[in-house]
Formats: structure tokens, sequence, C-alpha cells
């Protein structure tokens, strides 16, 4: 364009005295009229003819433009070769071949918060243990909460497992999901670390790598899986999962194994059965004659942890007997000069 | 044959302004000497404002590369309050994108003429801010080095999803509607500036200017995109800023928990929207002398706009708490104690007095309704609204949702150098911005120029302005 700047310079002509008349000049004509009345412009608009052709070639490459954008995704995914993510057990079933539905069913009448062991409460011990769960990660937390008569009592507090899971609604990549199996797990290989889960999940159940996790060396020996959140990953978040992977082979979490007073118990709503290691019940049942209820009920998150209201009286905890002690990480001594972190 | 209108019209148009013989000419001629300043004259205040920038912003960079070594371990958030200040400054910076487009467009669509010399800054803070506010996102993100799995994996489901979407919309949008306007002053300056300004400048003005000519097609062409764009360029502007608020109201929060959300955020955009404005207009009009242009008249009208807001944030502040407040559930009771009485106690009062009781009351009485006053007013509403923002995201995060002791919350230096090289960032685009586009639209104030004064002579100018010259 620069280059044709000279001559257009030598052809001087303009508009009130036109040196070449003819055809050009009706139209130069418009053109100075439409610029004398400032805002003509926006009513010519409407004046502008377009040709049939025209709006068919562009309704065209419309369409052409909008038809790949589904396949998109997947095309970009086969292009960064990203494998499958989600790797975890194929669920499990009954002996008549219906998926188990995981529940858990936590019996606060017997729940002292270990005051009466004199340790830190022994299920969040053994989930540490059993995960390699790292500082400050209580996967499952026991809270002390107030009793609206005086006194309080122990929550042993596991992710609670939603079937309209706040979290998994606002996850953006679907990083954290519903299983078949009525569980909800994390893939710490595509989650991104919004962190919106967090500030979606109400029971305060979910927990971010800040920083990076110290972790004792035999972490490693594990290989990942949603369902074994082992290594960490810096800048993903981690919570209970449940434990589905010892359920299929018949073994009980860590948390029910770990509680010496078997106040928890673990099973499957579909065949109706469920233990703590101890006995067994049939949660139906159990759930219905001992007014089992959820936590925050009311907001219809569908939890798949029920509770029994009680503050520990069946093994002889004082409703008055505040506090429950600190928590652990075995591996605190063999990790020295590890960073952690507060909640 | 729109041949005809592009060859030299401009350059006869041009040479009577030069002899002065339309009265008209020396306006329109002082109009395009105004435009061209920042353009073609740079002080050595300009390279130590930038050098000071750069500095900021190689600081924050520092900052964020420890933050990308460590984790974000080395900022205040923690499980408990895991949002802090880049979410924070991310609403805020979104917030101060409806300046512009948001504001120009519908001072356009009512055909308010003052709008003309204002709406070209308007519509970069927009474009700026944006940019901005989507970089907060990402900084704020554990694994920023995943941040494509939004468009691998994307959920329709997810209130970030639908932020990503609205906000690359907008982004789009409102490049398109501040390039639009602004290709007869592109043409302008491609034909002003050829062989006067380094060979870059003039590559870029001939590519962006798209062949304008001047010619009638060409002006309907880019009259029936203006209305299209300014017309959907609103509700999109609306929409964003009440998915933003999405993010926060589609959890289960209490604080949070509330449909008057997505509306009281897009009025807190646009209130802080203007104040930014009328700083940006402030600083603008000092720095590159454009006071012929922009007179106390704009700065009151601005103002007058303002002081409107601060009445609609009133309202949305006592539908808000005294329907909450009224039933005054536990969770309600600890975030009232905390935002009235206690840790955010002096942010909020700060949000209601500093900065809507004596913003307004500056702009409405007649001793402060000059330019001083409205700049002030201007300042103190960005500052509140930035506050704002930060306790509604903190206290908001701070309420206990089980029986814990509620957390704290405090900056760390990572946050504080990475927010602070992040204005700096927009201050840096508009400050570069302005040094290779036009500031005013010239067009459009020349436009007020002829229809009030020099209309016989407008067949002459208008070529001039559409840039009618060459190539």
């Amino acid at each position: 364009m620069p280059a044709l700047l000279p001559c257009a310079m030598v052809e001087m002509r303009g508009l009130g005295a036109h040196s070449s008349p003819g055809p050009d000049a009706n139209k130069v004509k418009r053109q100075s009229d439409y610029l004398h009345d400032s805002t003509a412009w926006r009513g010519l608009a409407g004046e502008h003819k377009v040709g049939r052709r025209h709006v068919l070639r562009l309704l065209g490459l419309g369409v052409l433009s909008v038809v790949p954008l589904p396949v998109l995704p997947s095309l970009l995914r086969a292009a960064l070769s990203q494998g499958k993510v989600q790797a975890r057990g194929p669920a499990a079933r009954t002996p008549d071949g219906r998926i188990r539905q995981w529940a858990m069913v936590i019996d606060l009448r017997f729940c002292d918060g270990c005051q009466s062991v004199g340790k830190p409460p022994q299920c969040t011990a053994a989930c540490i243990e059993g995960h390699f769960a790292p500082e400050p990660m209580e996967w499952v937390e026991v809270f002390e909460g107030e009793l609206p008569g005086g006194g309080t009592q122990f929550l042993p507090t596991p992710c609670q497992q939603c079937q309209n899971p706040p979290c998994v609604n606002v996850c953006p990549v679907a990083a954290t999901f519903s299983t078949p199996e009525g569980t909800v797990l994390i893939d710490q290989n595509r989650c991104i670390g919004c962190r919106i889960c967090m500030a979606a999940c109400p029971y305060d159940r979910r927990f971010f790598n800040w920083g990076t996790a110290p972790t004792p060396p035999e972490s490693h020996l594990i290989g990942y899986s949603p369902e074994h959140q082992v290594p960490t990953q810096r800048g993903t978040v981690m919570k209970c999962d449940f434990c589905p992977d010892m359920a299929r082979t018949g073994t009980l979490p860590y948390c029910v194994q770990g509680c010496p007073n078997h106040a928890i118990y673990y099973g499957d709503l579909e065949e109706d059965i469920a233990s703590n290691g101890d006995q067994v019940i049939v949660p139906s049942r159990f759930l219905s004659v001992n007014q089992a209820y959820h936590l925050k009920e009311d907001l219809g998150t569908k939890p798949r942890v029920y509770y029994i209201a009680g503050h520990g009286e069946a093994v002889g905890r004082d409703v008055f007997k505040r506090d429950r002690l600190p928590t652990e990480w075995p591996w605190a001594e063999r990790v020295k000069g590890a960073k952690t972190w507060k909640r | 044959m729109e041949t005809l209108g592009h060859d030299a019209s401009g350059f006869r148009a041009r040479g009577s302004f030069d002899a002065g013989e339309q009265p008209g000419g020396d306006r329109l001629e002082r109009l395009i000497q105004t435009a061209l300043a920042p353009v073609t004259g740079t002080s050595r205040g300009y390279y130590l404002w930038v050098a000071f920038l750069l500095m900021v912003i190689a600081w924050g960079i520092y900052a964020y590369s420890r933050q990308l070594q460590d984790g974000l371990i080395v900022t205040g958030m923690r499980d408990r309050i895991s949002w802090g200040l880049y979410i924070t400054t991310f609403v805020f910076f979104i917030g101060i994108s409806h300046a512009g487009t948001l504001i120009s467009a519908i001072l356009r669509v009512s055909q308010a003429r003052w709008r003309t010399p204002v709406t070209r800054m308007a519509e970069f803070i927009t474009a700026v801010a944006l940019i901005c506010g989507a970089l907060f996102v990402i900084i704020d993100m554990g694994r920023p080095d995943r941040v494509l799995n939004i468009i691998l994996y994307g959920r329709w489901q997810s209130p970030i999803v639908w932020d990503v979407l609205a906000i690359t919309t907008y982004l789009t949008a409102s490049i398109a509607y501040l390039f639009l306007p602004m290709i007869p002053d592109l043409a302008l300056f491609r034909d002003r500036l050829a062989g006067r300004a380094a060979a870059w400048r003039t590559w870029l003005y001939g590519l962006l200017a798209v062949r304008w000519q001047g010619t009638g097609a060409q002006w309907r062409s880019m009259g029936a995109a203006i209305t299209t764009a300014m017309i959907l360029i609103i509700p999109i502007a609306v929409s964003v800023h009440t998915v933003v608020s999405w993010i926060f109201a589609m959890t289960l929060r209490e604080p949070w928990n509330s449909t008057i959300f997505g509306a009281f955020f897009v009025a807190g955009a646009i209130f802080s929207g203007i104040a930014t404005l009328i700083i940006v207009m402030a600083i603008l009009r000092k720095v590159y002398h454009l006071e012929e242009y922009i007179t106390e008249k704009h700065f009151v009208y601005l103002g007058y706009l303002m002081a409107a807001f601060t009445l609609i944030m009133m309202y949305g502040n006592v539908s808000e708490y005294l329907t909450t407040g009224y039933k005054m559930t536990e969770e309600t009771e600890f975030h009232f104690r905390q935002l009235f009485l206690e840790q955010f106690a002096g942010f909020y009062w700060f949000y209601i007095v500093g900065g809507l009781v004596v913003p307004g009351l500056l702009v409405l009485l007649p001793w402060t309704r000059n330019i001083w006053g409205v700049v002030v007013a201007a300042i103190l509403v960005d500052a509140a609204m930035w506050v704002e923002r930060y306790f509604i995201v903190v206290a908001g995060f701070r309420v206990p949702l089980m029986p814990y002791e509620p957390s704290t919350y405090a900056p760390s230096w990572v946050e504080l150098s990475v927010v602070a090289a992040g204005f700096a960032l927009f201050a840096l685009l508009i400050t570069l911005f302005v040094k290779v586009f036009p500031i005013i639209a010239v067009w459009e104030v020349a436009e007020d120029l002829e229809g009030v004064e020099i209309t016989p002579a407008a067949g002459r100018l208008a070529p001039e302005l559409a840039g009618g010259g060459g190539s």
C-alpha cells in the first residue's frame, strides 16, 4: 500500500471540484451527502444490498465452521494422546450381578474421640497410615460438636459420598466424578487445581496439596489410581476415597479397622449388608430402628454416610469431657525438614 | 465505483487545512494533531514510567516463579480459605472491564453525543482489563500446565466453563468493538504518518486500516457492523459478570447463596468500570493535553452516572443483608458479626462510607462537583470496590462449615507482588496502547465539530477524517 501513495498524491482531486465527471459523480455526491449528516451512516446501513449468492456462501461457510465443533475435543485429545485417565477397578457386584452401593454408618453412641484409649482418633490414624495421607490432611476428621443442651459429641467425618455431589457438579474438567458404586473419586492426573470443588463442598472434606506433601518413601512403591491417591501431586485436590478397592477384595476400610470401639460400619446397600469388623448388620433395618440421619440433610446432597445420634454414651463417655488428642503423622520424624502447612 | 473516493481527495482537503482556509479547518487540524501527538513524540517521563512498570512486573514474575517452583504453599491461602487475593483481583478486573464496552455501547445506543471523546479510552480499558483478569485465573490455578484440560474435558455444568466461554466471547467481542470504530482513525494515521514514522508503524496502520478509503460503501458497512456490535455486546457484558458471580453463588456457602448475586455483581462492575474510566481519562487528559476535548462536562456526566450507581449499590446492600438478616440463621449471624463488627468491619464500613456515601456526596454537592471532586470520588470507588470483592471472597470462605475454629487469611508477599504486577501490567498495556493507537475517536469527535460549526465545509473535511487519502 505505501508504494501506491506517491501516485495517489499526484492525482489530486477534491470532492468540491470534480475533475472527472461521469458515472462517478453520483456516487461521490451520495457519499458526501452522507458525510454531511453525522448520523446518516447509521440509517444507510439498512440499504446496503447483499447478493443472494453472497448470503449462501456465508451460510455455507458458517455451517462448515460449526460442524467440526463437537468432534474437536476428541480430535485434540487424540492429538495429545491423553490415554485413559480415570483408571479404576471394575465396579463390584453382588453374586446376582447387581452393582454394589457402598455406604457407611457411623454410630456416634460408640464414638468417644478415642478419649478412653488415650490416643488421637484411631480411625484418622489408620486412614493416614493406610493411605499415606499427607500432613495436615485428615480425610476422616473427628470434629467435636456442641450439643444443644450442653456438652459435646465427637463426629468422625469422612467424605460424605453424596449422590447429588456439589463438588462433582462444579468441576470444570470432570476430574472429580461419581462412580457406579455411588462413591465420588478424584483423578489427580486431570485436576487443574482451581479449587472450586473446595468452595462447593459443604462438609469441608476436600484437601489441597498446597506444597509438596511430605510422605514416606514407601508410598512411592504403590501405583496411582483415583482409588488409591498415592503418590500425592502438588497443586491437586485430595479426599477420602471410601476404599472401594479394598472393599472389592473383602477388606474393610482402614478407618473401620482402626476404630477400637467398632463405631463405624461399612457395607453394601444393594445386598443390604454391612459390618464394623465385629458384627454384621442389615443396614435397612439398622438405620431405621436407630433413626439414622445425614449431616446437613436439608442441603439435599444425599450422602452415603449415615449417622446414629449419640455422644459416646455406649462406651461410657461423659458428655462434658471435652477435647480429643491432636492427630499425628507417623512419618513426621522420618521426613524431617519437609515443609508442611496448616489447614 | 468505490475507486473514485480513494485517490487523492484527502490530500487536497489536507492542503486546504494547511492553508487555514476553512474556519473549521483549524479545529479539525488541531484535533488531528492532538490525536497524533502521543504517537509522534515521546517524553523522557514516558520512558521512566514504562521502566518503573516493567520493574514492578519483573518483580511479580519473580514472585510467580517462586510460586511455580514451590506450589501455592507460598501464598496465604489454605484449605479453609482457599481463594484470596488472586480471585479478588480477577473479579475486580473483570468488573472494570465493564467500563468500556458496556458504557460506550450504552451511550452509543442511547445516542449520547457527549460520549465521543471518551469511548475509545473506555474500550481500551475493557480489552486490557479482560486480559489482566483472565491472567489471574491462571495464576490462581494449582496446575497451570493443565489449563488446556478445560477445553479437552470441559463440562457444560461447571460455572468455571461458563466463565471461560463468557470471558473469551466478551474479549473477542470487545476487541472487535474497539477495532471497528477505529478503522477510519487508523486510516488517518496510515496516511498522516506515511514516511514520517517507523516502518513497523506504517506497516501496522496499513494492515489495520483494512484498505479504508472512506467510500460510501465502507461507511455503510462499518455503520452496520458497529450497530450490530453495540447491540450484541450489551447482553454479552451482562452475562460475563453474572457468570463470574455464579462461581460463588452456585455453591452451598451461606454468604454466597443469594439470588441477587448476578445483578449485584453486574451493578458493581459497571460502578467500578465508570470509576476506572474517570481515573484513566483524567490521567490521559493531563498527560496528552486533551483538555479541549475532555472537559469538565465529561467528568461531571460520568460522575452523575457513578452517583446513580452508588444508590443502586446501596439498594443492593439493603436488599441482600436485610432479607438474610431478618431470618438470621446461625451462619448468617456469624457472617454479619465478622462483616459488620469484627474481622472485616474496617473493610465493610470503608466500602459503605468511603465507597458509596462519600463519592455520592462529592459528585452531588455543588462545591465538589468539578474534575477534582469527581476524580477523588472515582479513586475512592475503585478502592472500595476492590475491597468489596475481597471481603465477598474471603469472608464468604471464612464462615465455618463444620465445628472447627474459623480460619484466618493473610496474603503473602508473593500474592501481593503478583497482584501489584497485575495492576502494573494493566497500566503498561494502556500506556503502550496509547502510543500506538488513536486515543480519541477522531472521526466521531469531528462529526460533532462539523455538525455544530463547520457544516459547509463538511464535504471537504469528512474524507480527510475518513483517511480518504492514498494507498
